[in-house]
């Protein structure tokens, strides 16, 4: 077995450059022609209305994609300067580099809260066999679940509670040490009180971590977020565009676009 | 709203529908106790029946060379099931979870054709599956157990694909994604994931399948024949199976092989029973540990 390579506070977060990137299901595009900048130790936020291809573009950013039947990209997007789409990248190593959490918390539900939490480690063939509580530790720790959870690490990953089962996902992709963290919507089933525990979470990891959030809640990519990427869709079942992106600030108290200050002054959306 | 509109409306709308729902209980009660009603009523009879003969003499002994004699039992039939039904599930087990994965995970291009084929297989009376194994197995190589093992994997072929196949289907698509997320191949995805996910359902198709090839005699009459004369327990020769000796032993007239007849069936009953009852603490046992 090759020695793991341990999670570490020193990981080197990536940036990610979007170039062109139109991303289609059976030949129709959700979301075309955008060109976005994504920042290394940065919280991105993206933010629009629903249908504008917010989910669908963080979902090109680890390839994810593509394991959609009949989806396809063209365009580009860089890790490091290099195209994930490219014919020669191995689509299983970027998703190791950029790791993503859910909507909904989907622990493994055969698994034990630590099998979950070493689940990518063991699975994705970097690690031998064994306890490997302190990794399990150390995920856990980053999550903040860790005080939570230390007397059940061998209960069942779906006897913990909403708020719970979403921080040991992100324990989970934590684990196997990625560069660039997404999130869906990842507040959006939970109550008010985990997902400030979320948020505040946000903000600590975005000191390791490049971290891009796909929200529909306003308040929480202003709370949050370093950068917002605002995408809309001129009209229903028309791929959705970038229309504007900026420093959270700017974009919410002066944005340049009509469009953008019509949502978020709630005219549209 | 309903307080304010007119009382009369609504009271005799609400008392019409307590009404229905009154009598709706007690049909749908009705019908649950009339089919549990038929099923206990089939088991007491056949236990009631069988339990005259079974015993020890009949589990270890084989049938005497006259039906009309009394005595003797079925324990070559008992290791002829036991063995041909073990070979088809062999056979048919891994190839149906893997042509379930193949139709589910990987939609490949053989999945529309495969899929027709497993309806097809499905609705194949079991009568032209052993006709097939006859032309194509027996009519070369003679009546063995193996070709009655081939026949009833062919049998349990289309159930288990299509056991399978719902119940990967209802593995929610978000573990996958999670896992792939997880930087972890599909592969391992399919094997780590989903397929630990899906166990039980798939091990309750696949005890189904069993349940259904224990029972099968016609695709045996022509591949298996029976084998009444002596215990065999090489496939490779014409064999023995429980469902054959109850037919033998039931269309023959005389009470005595009736008798022996009526024991087999209860036999079958009680080795599907156990067999899925052990799968069963089985599966539940593997995610116990897991969980763990």
């Amino acid at each position: 077995m090759p020695t793991p390579a341990p999670p570490s506070d020193t990981a080197a977060p990536a940036r990610l450059d979007v170039v062109n990137l139109t991303a289609s299901y059976h030949g129709r595009p959700a979301v075309a022609d955008v060109d976005l900048a994504i920042e290394p130790r940065q919280v991105t936020a993206l933010i629009g209305p629903s249908g504008s291809g917010k989910s669908t573009l963080l979902r090109c950013l680890n390839g994810l994609h593509l394991t959609v039947p009949g989806a396809s990209v063209t365009g580009s997007v860089l890790l490091d300067d290099a195209d994930i789409y490219a014919k020669d990248s191995n689509p299983v190593e970027i998703r190791q580099r950029v790791g993503m959490v859910f909507q909904r918390p989907t622990p493994f539900p055969t698994m034990s809260v630590r099998d979950n939490v070493l689940a990518g480690l063991h699975l994705g063939r970097r690690l031998g066999r064994g306890p490997h509580d302190d990794l399990a530790e150390q995920a856990l720790t980053k999550a903040g679940l860790w005080p939570e959870v230390k007397d059940r690490l061998k209960a069942p990953g779906g006897s913990l509670s909403g708020g719970q089962q979403q921080r040991l996902c992100i324990a989970r992709a934590l684990a196997v040490d990625p560069e660039i963290l997404l999130m869906d919507e990842p507040c959006s089933h939970l109550d008010p009180i985990s997902t400030l525990t979320i948020e505040d979470l946000i903000r600590e990891i975005k000191e390791t971590y490049t971290v891009v959030i796909v929200t529909h809640n306003m308040q929480q990519a202003a709370r949050v977020a370093d950068t917002t990427a605002f995408l809309t869709m001129p009209a229903v079942g028309e791929p959705g565009r970038l229309v504007e992106v900026g420093p959270t600030e700017r974009i919410f108290s002066t944005p340049r676009q009509q469009t953008t200050e019509d949502y978020i002054s709630g005219k549209i959306g | 709203m309903t307080a304010r509109m007119p009382a009369s409306p609504v009271r005799r709308g609400l008392s019409h529908r307590l009404a229905v729902n009154a009598v709706m209980t007690v049909v749908l009660a009705l019908a649950t106790a009339g089919v549990v009603a038929l099923l206990v009523w089939i088991l007491a009879y056949v236990a009631g029946q069988g339990l005259k003969y079974l015993g020890p003499v009949f589990l270890t002994q084989t049938p005497p060379g006259e039906p009309s004699q009394a005595g003797g039992g079925f324990a070559n039939g008992i290791v002829g099931s036991v063995i041909i039904v073990g070979i088809a599930t062999g056979l048919s087990v891994p190839a149906g979870i893997a042509a379930a994965i193949h139709l589910v995970e990987y939609r490949g291009r053989l999945a529309r054709v495969c899929s027709f084929l497993t309806d097809v297989l499905i609705g194949l009376p079991s009568i032209v599956t052993g006709a097939f194994v006859y032309a194509l197995w027996v009519a070369h190589f003679g009546f063995s157990g193996l070709a009655g093992a081939v026949a009833l994997a062919l049998i349990m072929l289309p159930l288990i694909i299509r056991a399978t196949e719902e119940v990967l289907r209802l593995v929610p698509n978000e573990l996958r994604e999670a896992s792939l997320a997880l930087g972890v191949s599909r592969a391992r995805t399919v094997m780590s994931i989903v397929l630990p996910t899906a166990r039980s359902g798939i091990i309750t198709g696949a005890m189904l399948a069993v349940a259904r090839a224990m029972g099968e005699t016609a695709p045996l009459l022509l591949t298996a024949l029976g084998n009444d004369l002596f215990l065999e327990a090489n496939p490779t020769r014409r064999m023995s199976t429980l469902s054959l000796q109850i037919f033998n032993n039931a269309i023959t007239g005389f009470a005595t092989a009736q008798a022996r007849a009526w024991a087999g069936t209860l036999t079958l009953i009680i080795i599907v029973l156990v067999l899925s009852v052990g799968a069963r603490l089985l599966s539940r046992r593997g995610i116990a540990r897991s969980a763990r």
